[in-house]
């Protein structure tokens, strides 16, 4: 039998589990031997003129090395990424003449004994002229206060502008409903703060330990900051803590901590505070949405209109394009006469926006799933039986949507059927209608989402393509060296479970390593769900194209015609057919000469995985808290490799999404202070929080990958969170309550519900 | 984070303390189970530069029956508190309370007399001791004085401590089978209270609605004049202005007193056997 | 100043300064890695440890209070001093999938045995109290509770030194 598709614990655990990771932070390596240790001063103010900057009091500090300030640092200026965003908006490695967020570095202060560095970074004096801070993004359109004067506005890019949008676009509905939504900002947070190591000894190579999702991207973003040649650079990703999106490339202080390390000829090491990561790790989300939605009484949603406002945060990142994936799924999984969607990203003076779990995917689904429900209510009709009137039908072939997207393959109403059915929808309804009458304090809320997201949509070169290098070992072992990068995925297992099924090697003695640019050259790490449908199938074809070379070497060996020899799995050797005794294995082969080939698996395209999510929340009416009872969610992504692994990446995202839709907000006050810089102010989701999931499950193949699988990994963030905000807004809908933004908190709900009654009060109607 | 530098001395005795206290002065802090304090001493909210533990004074650390009352030193933990029989048998609203702080963790090291002499309004166990009508004892050079609960707290991290006073022991008054209230509004189960409410014998006392434990007289007055708990607890934020913050604006602040108050009753009413 | 600490069975004296978190000391100065630091507020429990056997949060800990104490870490459950063996809340972590990127997991760990220790039979709800002060961004902490749950079926899951059988 297979080993693919069944149930196998991780080979990474017992390391993980008995002697702790080895995270940045852990390493001990010779080329890090004496190393100092780096703190950032990073600005306490939003948006100011630096008038000076006082480093002799810190440098007067017993075991400080050096202090550095933007004018010691001689590296490029970094432009924003993408040629379609306004080439002004430049940002240098520590702040110059402006800073332009709360957590920007500012100066660099060098120690011998990471204890001092926070006595340290303390004594140096920074001088500020204060300057009112853009916060919120319908200010920062506005223009009137600007992040850079000279460049006179703070649009980074438009997708579409409002001429774009068809003035007659709803005139043939009967109703119309529109409503502003925010989708809030919030932190990746993954348990590990960032850090960095960097080793650079006087005229060697540098190399640099970094957390991330790909050290091939790392190091080319390295390189490029450091204005140095590629080939100069090593990168090696230690285990990492989580990464959620955010951990591609090379942030600036990683930068800075290698040309410390190159300046001083000493090897560094950077760690920073959960303070400093809060501040200074790109945020997600961030974009204000107003959704129009037209149909008719009957159910029948014929346009659909976007309009996103997106916040790229102080400096233009991958944030600011994330709106056009946004707008690239804005109509979901539903059929529109006509949709139509424009997008604007602004910067404001907060910290910087980048991918987070989902990356512009969820935020369209967050828009259309609420669309649905507002409409749905305003005509008084269920909301699955307006969802089910409206999904695009089960297509085997690629369907292309209006807005360029090509679905793989799907089944929106499966999902969407097998979602109620395990809910017990009616059942839930009646005892919704129950409580109401009874006029309960908790009200029961039922919501639902039903999405479709892309995966595997790019790699290093752009292309949805991966390289993989498997070679057997004369004592049977195997390595394979992956240019995926997983923190947490388990590629270790998985990319082991590929190898072991085509080569017949058990998985115990396959070593899969990653994330080392020497021994891996090329590859586009672990992001937007790509790894199994691009890594994993490289995988695979290097281990059958291996079975291909050895076949011709056992051919030979053996004296037999190839087309007589027979690959035994359960021997991992070849026979000869019709001689038993004629027989030799993929390890004896090795011992000649290696055997070892690398592969390339390129998909014809992304892969689009859909699903439904049904959440069960209470609302207690008098308080305003909401908790989630129950979720049920039916995620098809294809073919299921190893089910423990697909669901364990389910659980994360599914609590990622609920905590987006109840708790989670990063807030800022009107000066640009944050307000929810630790983990005691920002609401990270616990154990008490939420309920086991009901996963249900479903399997459409894609025909993209052999293995007809898609990727998994960002559906819970996708699927869940719509799904829990509709619930909770459903809850107290009797109320007269049409819509509620996200994170809702118990006062927004209670606000929400007092609003509404005030307004039936007024309205001559009683609550 | 780490704290600035500091000496740390640790105390044997509670005359021990008194005397290391008089030798260091205002630099030093006592540290109990350290949950708040360095908690604050990292992020150099507070640097002291002597710290004396008196964690480990064996004479501060107990839970007794002294006649009516039940008495518990100063240094007992949070999760001895709320694991105790006795406190558990004669005021389980105490052991309640203190079971709702933090995390077990938290509940392992904090200590009830920190968490009452740090005076934190949004804390559980201060407005815990003012509706269990506690007394405190306060060892100092000259002696030990009592305090009652309500006028120990002050202000926000304020309290009737002189600057040579310790708190070494707890009194409340033993209720078995009294009915008893306690609810704590949070946002996560392991937050600190956005309004808390304790109730015990006719007494509410609120977490979180001002800068000490409030008390809802108005409320109080109107159950000891026979009315009834719906009529009572809508009274509970009358002439109390809690301030705004992130988690919630005054109003919604007392919408949830008036709530949390009729709720706490309730079911101090249903538990009475007494 | 000097202190004398148990860690993982073996007793040791190092000189520290007052200041010094135990994290820190069982990170570098015993050098002991498992043990993670997650946040600065004493909200994420990375850095759970146990104290003469209670669960604690050993980044809000001074090595000087433990100062004649006992503490186990992550390595020394299953009676090792630096890993190796597995204890049967490990073992159960590895067979309900309770870990992902693994950096929670020595706290998660640490705090489970603790729990167990205090309640052998812990109940769903308990449990999800129980690890309320551990926070874990991969996993939904789904699995987190069946592991704890798992474990909980194994009679010493709540003493460090337990061995899984091999
Ligand atoms: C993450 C986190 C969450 C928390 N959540 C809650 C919560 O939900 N509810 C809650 O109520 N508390 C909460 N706490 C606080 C916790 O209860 C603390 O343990 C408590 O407030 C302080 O007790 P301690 O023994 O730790 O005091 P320490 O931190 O040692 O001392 C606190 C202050 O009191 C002084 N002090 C200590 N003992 C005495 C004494 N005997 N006499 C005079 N002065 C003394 C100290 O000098 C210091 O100024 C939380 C703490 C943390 C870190
Ligand atoms: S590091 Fe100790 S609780 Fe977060
Ligand atoms: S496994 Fe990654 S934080 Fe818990």
């Amino acid at each position: 039998m297979s080993i693919l598709g069944t149930r196998v614990v991780r080979n990474e655990d017992p390391e993980l589990l008995t002697k702790g990771g080895t995270y940045t932070d852990d390493l001990i390596d010779e080329r890090l031997d004496g190393a100092a240790h780096l703190i950032f001063v990073r600005s306490p103010v939003a948006h100011a003129r630096i008038l000076s900057i006082d480093t002799s009091e810190a440098l007067k500090l017993p075991g400080v090395v050096a202090v550095y300030t933007a004018a010691d640092v001689d590296l490029p200026i970094i432009n924003p990424p993408m040629p379609m965003f306004n080439q002004d908006m430049t940002q240098t490695p520590l702040a110059s003449d402006k800073v332009r967020y709360v957590g920007e570095p500012v100066a660099i202060v060098v120690c011998d004994d990471p204890y001092i560095r926070e006595d340290a970074a303390e004594l140096v004096e920074v001088e500020y002229d204060i300057l009112p801070a853009v916060i919120g993004m319908p200010n920062a359109a506005k223009d009137e206060v600007l992040l850079w004067e000279s460049v006179g506005t703070n649009t980074v890019v438009d997708f579409g502008t409002p001429d774009d949008l068809d003035p007659n676009l709803f005139d043939d509905c009967e109703v119309v409903v529109s409503h502003l939504i925010q989708n809030q900002r919030i932190h990746p947070a993954p348990m590990e703060s960032r850090s960095g190591a960097a080793s650079w000894p006087e005229g060697e190579r540098l190399t640099a330990w970094i957390p991330s999702q790909g050290a091939q991207g790392a190091k080319a973003a390295l390189a490029a900051q450091l204005g140095i040649d590629a080939a100069e650079v090593h990168v090696l990703t230690p285990d990492v803590g989580g990464a959620f999106g955010a951990r591609f490339g090379a942030d600036v202080e990683m930068v800075l901590t290698a040309w410390v390390a190159g300046k001083l000829h000493r090897p560094m090491r950077w760690s920073e505070t959960r303070y400093e990561n809060l501040l200074a790790m790109t945020h997600g989300r961030a974009q204000e949405q107003r959704v129009t939605i037209g149909g008719s009484r009957d159910g029948n949603m014929k346009k659909y209109r976007l309009e996103v406002l997106a916040d790229c945060g102080a400096y233009p990142k991958i944030g600011g394009i994330l709106p056009s994936l946004t707008r690239l799924m804005t109509p979901g999984t539903y059929v529109f006469d006509k949709a139509e969607s424009i997008a604007k990203a602004v910067v404001t003076n907060t910290t910087p926006i980048g991918a987070y779990r989902g990356a512009g995917r969820p935020e369209a689904t967050a828009a259309i799933e609420r669309a649905v429900d507002i409409f749905a209510a305003e005509i008084g009709m269920d909301p699955a039986d307006v969802r089910r009137k409206n999904l695009v039908p089960k297509f085997t072939e690629p369907h292309l949507t209006a807005f360029g997207a090509l679905y793989d393959s799907g089944d929106y109403e499966t999902a969407l059927n097998k979602a109620l059915e395990a809910a017990n929808y009616e059942d839930l309804r009646k005892e919704q209608q129950l409580r109401r009458e009874r006029g309960d304090a908790k009200q029961l809320g039922i919501g639902m989402s039903s999405y479709v997201e892309i995966t595997g949509a790019g790699s290093e070169s752009g292309d949805p393509n991966e390289n993989a290098t498997v070679e057997v070992h004369p004592d049977g072992t195997v390595t394979i060296l992956t240019g995926t990068s997983p923190h947490g995925q388990g590629h270790a297992t998985a990319w082991a479970m590929m190898a072991s099924d085509t080569l017949g090697i058990g998985i115990d003695k396959i070593t899969v390593i990653h994330g080392d640019t020497d021994l891996i050259p090329k590859g586009g790490g672990t992001g937007g769900s790509r790894s199994l449908q691009q890594g994993g199938m490289a995988v695979q074809k290097a281990s059958i194209e291996l079975v291909d070379i050895a076949r011709t070497r056992a051919a030979e060996l053996l004296e037999a015609n190839e087309a007589d020899l027979q690959f035994n799995i359960d021997d991992s050797g070849f026979s000869v057919a019709g001689v038993p005794s004629s027989t030799v294995t993929l390890a004896k082969l090795a011992e000649k000469e290696r055997l070892f080939i690398n592969a390339v698996f390129a998909a014809p395209g992304a892969t689009f995985p859909f699903g439904a999510h049904l959440a069960v929340v209470e609302v207690d009416v008098e308080t305003g808290k909401a908790t989630l009872e129950r979720i049920f969610c039916v995620d098809d992504a294809g073919v299921v490799m190893n089910p423990l692994l697909f669901d364990g990446q389910r659980h994360g995202g599914i609590a990622q999404g609920a905590a987006q839709a109840f708790l989670e907000e990063f807030i800022y006050d009107e000066d640009g202070n944050p307000l929810t810089a630790s983990f005691a102010d920002y609401p990270f989701l616990s154990a008490t929080e939420v309920p086991s999931f009901d996963l249900v499950s479903m399997v459409t193949p894609t025909t993209y990958n052999p293995m007809g699988v898609k990727g998994v990994g960002e559906a819970g963030t996708i699927g869940a969170t719509p799904a829990v905000q509709n619930a909770v807004v459903d809850a107290v809908s009797h109320l007269g309550v049409r819509h509620i933004d996200m994170p809702t908190s118990p006062r927004v709900v209670w606000e929400a519900i007092e609003a509404a009654r005030s307004n039936s009060n007024s309205n001559g109607k009683v609550a | 984070m780490i704290p600035a530098p500091f000496d740390y001395v640790r105390a044997t005795s509670a005359e021990h303390i008194l005397e290391l206290m008089a030798q260091h002065g205002d630099e030093a802090k006592l540290l109990a189970g350290g949950h708040s304090l360095l908690p604050m001493m990292k992020v150099r909210l507070a640097s002291p530069t002597v710290l004396i533990d008196i964690a480990s004074v064996p004479e501060l650390s107990y839970v007794k029956v002294d006649g009516d009352d039940l008495v518990i030193g100063a240094t007992t933990s949070h999760a001895t508190v709320a694991n105790s029989d006795l406190i558990q048998a004669d005021a389980p609203l105490l052991s309640y309370a203190a079971a709702q702080i933090g995390d077990p963790q938290i509940r392992h090291r904090g200590t009830i007399g920190g968490s009452l002499a740090h005076s934190d309004p949004a804390a559980d166990l201060p407005m815990t001791l003012v509706a269990l009508d506690g007394t405190f004892e306060l060892l100092g050079p000259s002696g030990t004085r009592s305090v009652k609960a309500e006028d120990f707290f002050i202000g926000y991290f304020e309290t009737a401590l002189e600057h040579d006073e310790i708190i070494s022991a707890v009194r409340v008054p033993r209720r078995p089978g009294v009915g008893w209230g306690y609810e704590k509004f949070t946002r996560r189960a392991n937050d600190w209270a956005i309004v808390g409410i304790a109730t015990v014998a006719g007494r509410v006392a609120m977490a979180n609605m001002g800068s000490i434990p409030a008390r809802p007289v108005a409320t109080e007055q109107a159950l000891a004049g026979g009315q009834g708990i719906a009529e009572a607890a809508a009274l509970a934020a009358d002439g109390i202005e809690p301030a705004g913050d992130m988690h919630a604006t005054t109003a919604y602040r007392q919408h949830l007193a008036r709530v949390l108050t009729r709720r706490a009753l309730e079911t101090a009413a249903s538990r009475n056997q007494a | 100043m000097q202190v004398q600490i148990t860690v993982n069975k073996k007793p040791r004296t190092d000189e520290v300064e007052p200041r010094q978190l135990l994290v820190h000391y069982l990170r570098d100065t015993a050098g002991l890695k498992a043990t993670n630091v997650g946040c600065d507020t004493t909200s994420c429990g990375a850095c759970t440890v146990l104290l003469d056997g209670v669960s604690v949060k050993s980044c809000t800990v001074l090595t000087a209070q433990a100062d004649g104490g006992t503490v186990v870490t992550v390595e020394g459950l299953g009676g090792t001093a630096d890993g190796g063996q597995m204890h049967p809340v490990q073992s159960a972590f590895r067979e309900e999938h309770g870990l992902q990127c693994g950096f929670c997991t020595p706290g998660m760990v640490m705090a489970s045995v603790g729990l167990l220790s205090e309640n052998p039979n812990p109940t769903e709800h308990e449990v999800r109290e129980g690890l309320e002060g551990n926070y874990c961004r991969c996993t939904g902490y789904h699995n987190i509770l069946r592991a704890v749950l798992l474990a909980a079926q194994s009679p010493d899951a709540g003493k460090p030194e337990a061995q899984v059988s091999a």
